[in-house]
């Protein structure tokens, strides 16, 4: 059974029509990259996938379980899969350590010293066992990003849902945290990763998926995708990444 | 007979009336920051009757003089019979008022949190109370701070209206005097200077919590 199974999923912006049905299975511990031109709906699906948006048509299931737009659905799905952003959205009134225990002791009413355990642990994880009482303004943009997913971590989902978290980092900065990304890939993470880096995708994804226009355009083993693109679109597409 | 008036005895009686003044500024303040939280949560909360009656409301009370407003809660409780003593018909029309505008500077300053940070505590499974909770209100609260210190200034020269409607406090106490000692200059000089010995310190307290607010680091 997938982890996550999304058919025929359906979204509009008022006359927009983002996603046209859109199918997609992940399975267990699968590693995959969406790619696609800008405006092609990529950030729209995975924010469906953790129900910031809503889905006009079709259905969501994670491990199982129907995504609702209830409260209380939407806590459940949000405690299986987590999400990291672009802007990584770290809470800049909280230290470090807080951000990785907040969600924790208010979502999951864990004991204070055990989720500082835990977000000690998870901290060591992405390598800012160190920053631990620094604040979010003191760290580099890589550093930041890399506490986010160590905050998304502590919730022990299993999935994420990663958008471009590379994207506003200087290119230096990026490695760091692809290689936190890698890790989690190699320690068997479900891993759902919108992303322009095409190496990355290459060398770590088992699967690309190329959005076109709200529809999946193409999907497969990314040497077949990269390879051999089958659409004139994904050839031009690659032709320019 | 004519009594004869030191500038002490002018500053005593103008002083003895500026604690009127001073009460009032804090019932309004207080009750204003209580009734304004209020109408905060329903202008941003989820409920559509009650963003739009609390968008209503802070128009009405941003639309209108304060003036007109203590005039109503005084007469326009009187036309239904009910005997409205100055002193709650000044307070009820401050409270209301001060809520209206305290109301609107507290949703600049929620707004003012970007929509990731929402978003963020959302992903991580907190639900709309907790994410105002533990998010956005210590957040917007920090950035709220100094706008609010500063209207209180405005809260404190408001009450000079209600001598209007016949409180007595230090512009009421102001003309009284001047009716009794003729010296319009001094005793209204007097006045103002109570009036900027009470904001000044505001102002003041606003512009200093501004800076350190906005120190980078300053957390801790
Ligand atoms: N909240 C919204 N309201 C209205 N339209 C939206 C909203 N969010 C996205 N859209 C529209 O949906 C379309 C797809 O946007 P989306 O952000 O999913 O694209 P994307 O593939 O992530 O692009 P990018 O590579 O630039 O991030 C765009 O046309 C965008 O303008
Ligand atoms: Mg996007």
């Amino acid at each position: 059974m997938p982890l996550i199974a999304i058919t025929d999923v359906k979204k509009r912006f008022g006359d927009n029509e983002v996603l046209k049905g859109i199918n997609i299975d992940v399975d267990p511990g699968e590693v995959i990259a969406i790619i696609g031109k800008s405006g092609s709906g990529k950030s729209t699906l995975l924010r469906c996938i953790n129900g910031l948006e809503s889905i006009d048509d079709g259905s969501i299931l994670v491990a199982g379980a129907h995504l609702a737009p209830d409260e209380a659905s939407l806590k459940a799905l949000r405690l299986k899969v987590g999400m990291i952003f672009q802007q990584f959205n770290l809470f800049p009134h909280l230290s470090v350590g807080r951000n990785v225990m907040l969600s924790q002791m208010v979502v999951k009413k864990t004991p204070k010293a055990e989720a500082e355990a835990m977000a000690r642990r998870m901290l060591d994880r992405v390598g800012l066992a160190h920053k631990f009482d620094a604040y979010p303004e003191q760290l580099s943009g890589g550093q930041q990003q890399r506490v986010a997913i160590a905050r998304a971590l502590a919730m022990q989902p299993i999935a994420l849902l990663c958008d471009e978290i590379t994207s506003s980092l200087d290119p230096e900065l990026v490695a760091e945290v692809l290689a936190v990304v890698r890790e989690l890939a190699a320690d068997g993470m479900t891993l759902l990763m919108v992303t322009h880096e095409m190496q990355f995708a290459r060398d770590v994804c088992n699967r690309v998926v190329f959005m076109h226009e709200g529809r999946v355009h193409e999907s497969g083993p990314p040497e077949e995708l990269f390879g051999a693109p089958r659409t004139p679109e994904l050839r031009q597409f690659v032709g320019r990444h | 007979m004519m009594m004869e008036f030191s500038t002490w005895d002018i500053l005593r009686n103008l002083l003895l009336a500026a604690r009127w003044t001073i009460l009032l500024s804090l019932v309004s303040f207080i009750g204003g920051a209580l009734v304004g939280l209020l109408i905060l949560f329903l202008r941003i909360g989820k409920g559509r009757t009650g963003r739009v009656l609390a968008a209503g409301y802070v128009e009405l009370f941003q639309g209108t003089p304060l003036l007109m407003q203590l005039f109503l809660a005084f007469f326009g409780l009187g036309l239904f019979g009910i005997d409205v003593p100055a002193w709650l018909a000044a307070a009820t029309a401050l409270i209301l008022w001060t809520a209206a505008f305290l109301a609107e500077i507290w949703r600049g300053c929620v707004e003012a949190i970007r929509r990731g940070q929402w978003e963020a505590a959302a992903s991580l499974g907190m639900g709309y109370i907790q994410q105002m909770r533990w998010v956005i209100l210590p957040q917007a609260l920090r950035i709220a701070v100094p706008p609010t210190v500063g209207f209180s200034m405005q809260v404190v020269k408001g009450t000079a209206l209600t001598s209007i409607i016949g409180f007595v406090e230090l512009s009421k106490a102001g003309s009284m005097v001047t009716n009794a000692t003729f010296q319009p200059f001094t005793v209204y000089g007097l006045v103002a200077l109570i009036y900027f010995a009470l904001c000044w310190p505001l102002s003041k307290s606003s512009q200093m919590l501004e800076r350190k607010l906005n120190a980078p680091h300053s957390h801790h």
